[in-house]
């Protein structure tokens, strides 16, 4: 079932004077980092199944900026912006997707103000998008009946109201979603965002991760479902801290379809 | 001498509204020290935010039990208000219930004044009890020791004697009018201090009419003391809640503004034709920009608004993931370091006839700690909470950008992030050329 990933650059796009359907911005997350890698072939073989003409950017594609941004350094943030912004352009880029909740909301919200107007959609609503026009079917397979709790990323939910895709997709694999005490508006952060990814937590009574954790652990789930690369490592760690990581995955919503499919 | 109360009444009146007056005008002068921000846009998405959250009070009943009484004191307060008009009158005119030629409608308006009047009563009891009994942990946080504890009671105190006031004297009243006594006319119904005027009977007439003139005369100096306490207390939201979430962000949350000083150095660098060494056009300031914030002038004057209007009610410090995980952070504190720091700067202009002079503090440092601000998770929760629209984040950010643009002052961990990502555009120590080898991995 392993079959080679399809995974064309703009670059080849471009060569070939066309144009792909959608830009799928990786990320570093996604690009560099061993777990999240996971969900980016993940997604990339849904696209693929779905026949989506999609390409990447590869290695013309650079950080976001967002860490730097949230860490107090604009001036480095722009310049990574406006280093992006003049690739996309140049590619006449019109609809970005991606895997990362930071990503998106960098790419859509604060990149416009500096020159780059994209459609940027999250994978989640991207996935859903495919399933609404027919183009992917959904069995729940082995997520059918399955206790399954969201997780909801800061910078999609609060930051950008994206609260129902991604549970209108774990409910289209026939499994039971349950709620954890703090979820949508009211979600708790994993701790990772701001930049914090990055650097050890302040002096505290415990670390976010682990209060968030025991919130989704007290809703005794077979799989907290994540969203986000970082919150994905948070949660991870958090779930080995408890000692429950065999009973317990965290699984990002495209492992899932892709799994679900046996992709 | 006939004329003496209206006389005296009016002294009272303007002494009262002339020195809010006073007071409005220092905190117009102290908000304005913030920086020009462009809100002039999109008006009637902000007159609607402002009907939804200040007036109808949308966010306040996310919590429910808080909700519904802050309700009953907010509506209690702007209703009651009505008959603070015909005690103006009445006070400055020497007449005495005024509006009782309404006939049934005044009877309906007072019976609503009463019951509203027994409400808050009730409301501000239930307030007492959960800051003072219960206990609830957002309301026992360290910032809340010491002046913002009794400020919040003596906030209670202050409400509960008005309202009793207001029940006192109506019962006296009608006392009074079932004794038929002079001047006291007919009027108005009283279904809760009905129950107070049978404990005059057997009184002197002349002394119910002391003491329906006293609680009188006690209840519209009480509303001008509250009216200029409200300055020195967390309670101007009564009035800024309304500005406030009409200038609140519009944009999605997670949307950080672009610095323009910024934007302009970088495009300078990425244009090619562009000479570094140019000298800037005539009358152009050649100083650079100082780059984030370090104390309140350099925030914007809406931050400033938010911190006026900020109440501590701790919304946002009982939702901070940071917070609730025993870090130094607190949203609130910083909303009130911000209004005490402002305070601090506004009295300093006092003192110095208009002009700020050096006091050798600031907001960042002395008031606000860089632990606190490296804890935030930029998570929008204490945005999300605050039932009128503040922005706690933003000042973090902001503070943030003065440390590391300014200062150079980020935690080691975060410098070997961004020196990452200015080396090889990603957070971490890998190889640009890298980006797609998962493509090939299996």
């Amino acid at each position: 079932m392993e079959g080679k990933l399809n995974v064309p650059t703009m670059a080849e796009f471009f060569a070939a004077g066309k144009q792909p359907e959608v830009l799928f911005w990786v990320g570093c997350a996604g690009s560099f980092d061993d777990r999240a890698k996971k969900i980016t072939k993940a997604f990339v073989k849904i696209l693929n199944k779905a026949n989506v003409s999609f390409a990447v950017l590869g290695t013309e594609e650079s950080c976001s900026g967002d860490p730097a941004k949230r860490a107090g350094n604009e001036f480095l943030f722009q310049m990574q912006a406006v280093t992006n912004i003049e690739v996309m352009n140049a590619y006449e880029i019109k609809k970005v997707v991606t895997a990362c909740p930071h990503c998106f909301n960098t790419l859509k919200n604060e990149y416009p103000g500096l020159g780059g107007d994209y459609e940027v959609v999250h994978h989640t609503q991207f996935l859903k998008q495919l399933l609404n026009e027919g183009r992917i079917s959904m069995e729940g397979g082995q997520f059918k009946g399955r206790r399954i709790t969201f997780h909801d990323p800061c910078y999609l939910g609060r930051a950008n109201g994206v609260y129902e895709a991604p549970r209108e997709l774990i409910q289209k694999l026939d499994a039971e979603l349950v709620e954890m005490k703090n979820c949508k508006q009211k979600g708790l952060c994993c701790g990772a965002g701001g930049a914090q990814m990055f650097k050890e937590p302040e002096k505290g009574d415990k670390d976010v991760n682990i209060e968030r954790t025991e919130q989704a652990l007290d809703v005794q789930p077979e799989i907290i479902a994540a969203a986000c690369p970082f919150c994905n490592t948070m949660m991870t760690d958090g779930v080995k801290n408890k000692e429950q990581e065999n009973s317990v995955a965290v699984m990002d919503i495209a492992e899932m379809i892709a799994t679900a499919a046996d992709l | 001498m006939e004329y003496l109360p209206n006389v005296l009444f009016a002294i009272v009146l303007c002494a009262g509204i002339g020195f809010f007056a006073k007071n409005i005008s220092r905190l117009r002068r102290n908000i304005l020290l913030g920086k020009d921000v462009d809100v002039s846009d999109n008006t009637s998405q902000r007159w609607r935010n402002m009907a939804k959250i200040a007036l109808g009070q949308t966010k306040m009943v996310v919590r429910p039990i808080a909700g519904l009484l802050h309700i009953i004191v907010y509506v209690g307060f702007i209703i009651i208000n009505i008959e603070v008009v015909e005690i103006i009158i009445d006070g400055l005119l020497g007449t005495h219930r005024i509006f009782a030629a309404l006939g049934v409608v005044y009877d309906v308006l007072i019976a609503t004044f009463e019951i509203l009047a027994g409400l808050v009563i009730v409301a501000v009891v239930v307030f007492w009890i959960r800051r003072n009994i219960i206990r609830i942990q957002r309301f026992v946080k360290p910032e809340m020791k010491g002046w913002p504890k009794a400020d919040g009671n003596l906030i209670l105190y202050i409400e509960l004697v008005l309202m009793t006031l207001f029940l006192t004297m109506n019962g006296a009243d009608y006392h009074l009018q079932q004794v038929g006594a002079d001047h006291y006319v007919q009027a108005g119904s009283f279904p809760i201090s009905q129950y107070i005027a049978p404990l005059f009977d057997g009184v002197s007439t002349a002394t119910v009419i002391a003491i329906e003139r006293t609680a009188w005369w006690l209840h519209i100096v009480g509303i001008l003391f509250f009216l200029n306490y409200l300055y020195y207390s967390k309670h101007l939201h009564i009035l800024l809640a309304f500005p406030n979430t009409y200038y609140g962000k519009l944009t999605a949350l997670g949307q950080f503004k672009n610095l323009e000083a910024v934007t302009k150095e970088v495009k300078l660098m990425m244009d090619p034709s562009a000479d570094p060494f140019a000298a800037p056009p005539e009358g152009e300031d050649d100083t650079p920009e100082k780059f984030g914030t370090s104390d309140v002038v350099d925030l914007s004057w809406v931050q400033l608004l938010n911190a006026y209007t900020c109440t501590e009610c701790g919304r946002c410090t009982s939702e901070c993931p940071a917070n609730q995980t025993g870090k130094k952070l607190s949203p609130r504190k910083i909303m009130m370091d911000t209004r005490d720091r402002l305070e601090e700067v506004g009295k300093n202009i006092e003192k110095n006839k208009g002009a700020f002079v050096d006091d050798g503090k600031q907001l960042l440092g002395d008031y606000i700690s860089h632990e606190e601000l490296w804890a935030c998770t930029s998570c929008n929760a204490c945005v999300q909470a605050c039932p009128v629209s503040i922005d706690p984040l933003s000042i973090i950010m902001d503070m943030r950008q003065y440390l590391v643009m300014e200062q150079s002052a980020a935690p080691s961990d975060l410098n070997n992030m961004m020196g990452n990502i200015e080396n090889n555009g990603a957070p971490w120590p890998f190889n640009q050329m890298d980006r797609l080898n998962w493509a090939e991995e299996h």
